[in-house]
Order: C-alpha cells, then structure tokens, then sequence
C-alpha cells in the first residue's frame, strides 16, 4: 500500500447524501480482473450528463472529493475505491462513510475523511465560490485545512500509523503467526469444514 | 456484566487482542465468488502465499451467471472470462468451487446455509456485503472487501475493531400477510440506510423468534441496507432443526457438542446493547420502496411523500432526486403505480419458501398483458426442490419465466436487466439508481406482494387480489 503523510488539492463538492457504491462504479465494470482501469466508470451514469460537477472545466484535475453524508453504502466492492484512485482522487470528505467502504479505502491508502456536516458545509461554500481553493489533508496532524477553515478529524492510531508507513497488513498479520497457529489447535471439532482432509 | 450473542461470539474467536490494535479475529467460514475474488489471488501469487485453509475456503458462481442457455458459452466474453479466472484459480490454489451446471451452484448466500456450512457460533466471511444473511443462525457473519479476502485467503483471520451493538426487538405478532421482508424494509426507513453504521445488529423478540430460517435469513440480510455490517439471531430449535441432517451439519457426538454450545449463544439478560429499537410488529402491513435507497420506503397502503414535508434538508434533496428519477409525484397512491417487470429472486427472496409463496398467490391466475416477471431461484437444489413441488409448472402457466440459479436481475450483471426507464417490483436488496440496469426503476417488495403485482400490472399486495377472476376450477 501506498503510504498517506499529507496532501493538497483542488475539490470536488458532491451535494448528495447516500452515494452508492453502484453509482461510484456500476455493476457491468466490476467483471474486469485488474485493480487498474476503472476511472472512466467512476460515477458512469451521472458523468453521461455533461453540468455534472465531475464534467466541468474547473474541476479537471482535482483530487479532493468532498460528499454527502452516508458515502459509499451498499455492495462491498473494493472496486469503489480503485475507481476513485484510478481517477486521481487521493481523499474523500464525508460527514459519514458506509463501514465496508471505509475499511477498504484505508486498506488503499485513499484516506477517508470524518468532518461534522457543518464542516463540510464550509468546504463546499469555500470550493464552489472558488474552484481553485486549495484543502489540505493532513495525516500527520490528523487536521484538514483550507482557506478559514482548520478542522480536526479523528482516525484511529493504529489505522494512520498503517497508513502513514504505508504498511501492508497481511504481513502485519504474518508476524502473529504463532497466535494463529495456537488458536487452530483449540478449535471445537464440530466446526464445519468445507473439505475433508 | 452479561454479554451479548454478538460479543460471545466476537470473544470465542479472538486471536490476539493487543492495546491499542483492532482484534485479530479467526474467520470459520471464507465463502468466495468470481467477481471480488480475482485480484486477491492476483496479491497471493505476487507474494508467492498460499491459502491457509482449504478446508474452511469455498467458491460459487453466481453474480454472472446467465440464467438461460446455459449448456452454452457465455455470449458475454467478459462475464466468461471472470468465471474463467476463478476455475483457474481455484484449480490453481486447491479450491472447492462449485461452477455453473453443478448441483451445488447458486448464490453464495444462499448455497453456504443450504449445505449446513453456516451453523451458530460461526464467523463467516465472504467479498459481498449481504454475507449478514449468514447471521440468522446466530452466525457473526459480514461482508468484506477484496484486499480483506486476500487477508483471509492467506491468514484466515482479520484485524477488526470490536463493533458496537444494537438491540432491534420486534414486539407483538406480525399480522397476516406481513412478512420478514416488510418487516425488514420498515426497520430500515425507521433508522436509516445509515442508523446501523459501526453496529452488530440483533434481533429479537417474539415476532422474531416465530420466524422460519428462511424468513429469519431475508431479516439479517437486509442488516447491511440499513448500514450495519452484519445482523444476528440467537439460535433456538428452529436452527437446530433446519441443520440437522444437511451435508456439513455435524453427527453424533459432534451434533451433541455443538448443540449444546449453541445453546449457550443467547444475550445475556444483564446485558447492555449500545443501542435498542423498538418496533411493534402487530401495527405493520406491507411495505414497499418508493426512492433509490433501501430507507426510503412507506407502507402500500401510503403515497409517494411530498419532498418538502422533510425537515432534514439533505433528506428532502435526496427525496427530490428520488422522485425525480423514479418519475412519481408527490402525493401518489403507491397502489396507482404500475410496471413493467416482476423480479422473483435473489440472496433475499430466493428460497424455497420464497417461491412457496409467490406460487401461492398466482397460482391460476394470470401476469397482467404487458408485464415480464422473472422467477430465478436462488441455487440449482432450491430449482430442483421448486420443480419436484411442481412450482415450476404454476409460475409457467401464469405466464411467468422460470430460469436458472444466479444473482440475475438483483444487480444485472449477466443479461437479466431492466431498460432504461422499465420500472420493476423486485424481491431484491437494492433500489439503487441503475442498480438493475442503466435507467431502471427498482421498488422493492416482498414475494407475496411480487406476485400480485404481476398479476394486476400495479403494485399489490395478495388482499388486492379478491375481485381479480380466477379460472373456474381454481
């Protein structure tokens, strides 16, 4: 994974509460193998229309996405987060993230930003009367700063030192490989298993 | 202090649990399919890992799956070449896959449960966010991401931080003709697609504890629409005796042992939840989606809400979308709005109980001129089960098409999809903008109201069906 210190860009302000994870990517492009190649599904659907914020000139090349409340709800895809990533975006701002969508933009290294909504308000009043306003995100001092605004967010230790040293966590895991070995033998033998040895 | 099923089970499966880290916890069960699964054992073969167990690991096709011709290619050459990566894959690593055209291929939610794999006590995981079905044994059972299935793949544990949990008891009696999937859909609009975020949900309660496996299944997975990762119930003897006797279920001594701490898989009663909601199931009646999220949904009986009647001014935009997309107005009777296709099927209806009851329903009558209604079963035994009861045959007669086992029209990824603007009742999870096909229109219902609505062209419930002539005879 890559690793997450700081960034700064340009915004992109989504004004919708619960954005799926079938709009972010639809369903048809999660038939590819890669984890590469899925910027041009990103938001598919609502990109057909040409005012959309993602469409305009001003917000070419930004890579902060600041969104609704309840970003990423519904199907598991990993493929959200790639497709973001893909992209160009680096961060996204949420009032609140679905669970499965946050734990797999940490394990990419896309850091997924907690702000109140009022915060989030700012920023989209900042971005929107000025597209070339910058935000900074900021891991190290866990704070998101933009013009008038200095906002702390909260991510827990252990996630940002992960992400901060771009760790990898399987062979985080790997380490406590004894634990799991002792924890297999003290397994019930009524336990399904799907082969028999 | 007591604990609840959710932490019993969490704590009987901690690894190691270090301050200031997230558990790693042991997984029992890793369910895989083609569509999350090809870039984790891409990760596993770029740092030459192998899975670590085997014998807790199993694969299905599902989410492609055409579910006609299939005794021929995939016209789709993509779809093809996705389930053609799993088959290597699973050859490749040793694992037990259960392709299309096998008796044990289905959905993967649907497919753990009916070979006994899914049993209490268990924590199940799998690369799609309705595994919370697996949590009506009692199961802690939640959807994961691909780089976590490669974490599985290759430790057969995850590091999780504790969840919090959340107490959603069902007071009363459901009335007639209610059933798990209207209770489920107004759980969800009463405490929001996110109401659930960072929670284990249990439910409980005695409308709960009078509810089928397959009924107590459609509940736990809908957990997900409402935002929480995973749903429990506690297992009783109603779970015990859907198991007893399926292919993995354990025998003899085993089944002694297992049922014996199964047993002990109950909420303490001074237990504390983080969070407890109330629902009186005598007052509820069907219950049926209006907009393009799972928590924007209103009794049949109600109207398309008036946007500007919501306070929150996220929620009113979001309403306003909604009906911008699904083309109502405001102040329309649910009962007035008509469509095009019925969509019998998938992870949350497409049980042998589920068919049970949209045969019921439309046996000897007929879909309304106009209307295409899909009745796809959830696995190949579920298929085989429904022809031996000859449901096959009533849901032909009626008019409707009987296919093969898959995913289908829940998400539309094979060709089983709505046209832009078709507007469908579907059985399924998701009314998400799109989700059944690029300018579809999704509300989502229970089997029962599925089928009357088919048979009238407008959504129904079973009570609507009174002055509809049947053939004589019937």
């Amino acid at each position: 994974m890559e690793a997450f210190t700081t960034h700064t860009g340009r915004a992109v302000p989504l004004r919708r509460s619960n954005v799926d994870t079938d709009q972010i990517i639809p369903a048809h492009w999660l038939k590819k193998v890669t984890r590469d190649g899925f910027e041009d599904g990103l938001f598919e659907a609502w990109r057909k229309d040409p005012e959309f914020v993602l469409n305009r000139p001003e917000r070419q090349g930004a890579t902060v996405l600041v969104a609704g409340p309840d970003f990423g709800t519904g199907s598991s895809r990993e493929h959200a987060v790639w497709a973001l990533q893909n992209y160009g975006f680096q961060t996204v701002i949420s009032a609140r993230f679905a669970d499965i969508f946050r734990g797999n933009s940490l394990k990419n290294g896309l850091l997924t930003v907690v702000l109140e909504q009022d915060v989030v308000d700012a920023l989209w009043a900042l971005t929107e009367a000025d597209p070339t306003a910058e935000i900074t995100v900021d891991l190290e001092r866990r704070k998101v700063l933009a013009a008038g605004i200095d906002a702390d967010f909260e991510l827990d230790e252990n996630a940002r030192w992960r992400l901060l040293n771009g760790l990898d966590d399987i062979s985080l895991t790997l380490q406590n490989e004894a634990d799991i070995a002792a924890y297999e033998t003290s397994r019930p033998a009524f336990k399904p298993r799907t082969i028999t040895a | 202090m007591g604990r609840t099923l959710a932490e019993k089970v969490w704590d009987d499966h901690v690894v190691r649990r270090a301050e200031g880290e997230p558990d790693l916890l042991y997984i029992d069960l890793h369910l895989l399919h083609e569509v999350t699964s090809p870039q984790a054992f891409d990760g596993l073969r770029l740092s030459g890992r192998q899975v670590r167990r085997l014998d807790l690991t199993i694969a299905t096709e599902d989410h492609n799956t055409p579910t006609i011709d299939i005794d021929k290619p995939i016209a789709d050459p993509v779809s093809r070449a996705q389930l053609e990566t799993l088959r290597k894959n699973c050859a490749d690593f040793g694992v037990r896959l259960h392709p299309l055209g096998d008796v044990e291929q289905g959905v993967v939610h649907v497919v753990g449960p009916q070979l006994g794999l899914t049993q209490p006590g268990t924590t199940v995981v799998c690369g799609d966010s309705h595994t919370s079905t697996h949590g009506a044994f009692g199961a802690l059972a939640f959807g994961i991401g691909t780089s976590q299935v490669e974490h599985v793949l290759a430790t057969q544990t995850l590091p999780m931080a504790r969840p919090k949990t959340m107490a959603i008891t069902v007071e009363g009696e459901l009335p007639e003709g209610v059933t798990a999937k209207d209770l489920i859909l107004a759980i969800i609009a009463r405490i929001g697609t996110g109401g659930g975020q960072g929670y284990v949900l249990e439910y409980r309660g005695p409308a709960i504890e009078k509810l089928s496996m397959e009924a107590r299944m459609t509940i736990c997975n809908m957990s997900i629409e409402a935002g929480a990762r995973a749903g429990m119930i506690a297992p009783d003897e109603t779970t015990f005796a859907y198991l007893k006797g399926r292919p993995h279920a354990p025998e003899g001594a085993d089944w002694d042992a297992a049922v014996a701490y199964w047993k002990t898989l109950r909420t303490d009663d001074d237990a504390v939840f983080d969070a407890e909601v109330v629902i009186d199931g005598a007052s509820l009646s069907p219950f049926v989606t209006w907009g393009t999220n799972p928590g924007q949904g209103a009794p049949l009986s109600a109207h398309v809400p008036d946007p500007a009647s919501y306070e929150d001014a996220s929620e009113r935009l979001a309403a306003e979308k909604a009906l911008e997309y699904m083309g109502l107005t405001a102040g329309q009777p649910l009962r007035e709005i008509n469509v095009d296709t019925v969509f019998v099927g998938s992870c949350t209806n497409g049980r042998i109980e589920d068919l049970r009851a949209v045969a019921q329903v439309i046996e000897g009558r007929k879909v309304a001129d106009g209307v295409r209604m899909l009745v796809v079963p959830g696995s190949v035994r579920v298929a085989l089960q429904a022809v031996e009861e000859g449901l096959d045959k009533v849901f032909k007669e009626a008019g409707a098409e009987w296919r093969h086992a898959g995913c289908s029209m829940c998400l539309g990824m094979n060709p089983d999809q709505l046209a832009p603007g078709e507007r469908s009742a579907s059985t399924s999870n998701r009314n998400f903008e799109g989700r059944q096909g690029k300018g579809g229109r999704t509300h989502l219902v229970s089997p029962q109201v599925a089928a009357a609505t088919a048979v009238l062209g407008h959504l129904a419930s079973p009570a609507d069906l009174s002055d509809v002539a049947t053939p004589a005879g019937v």
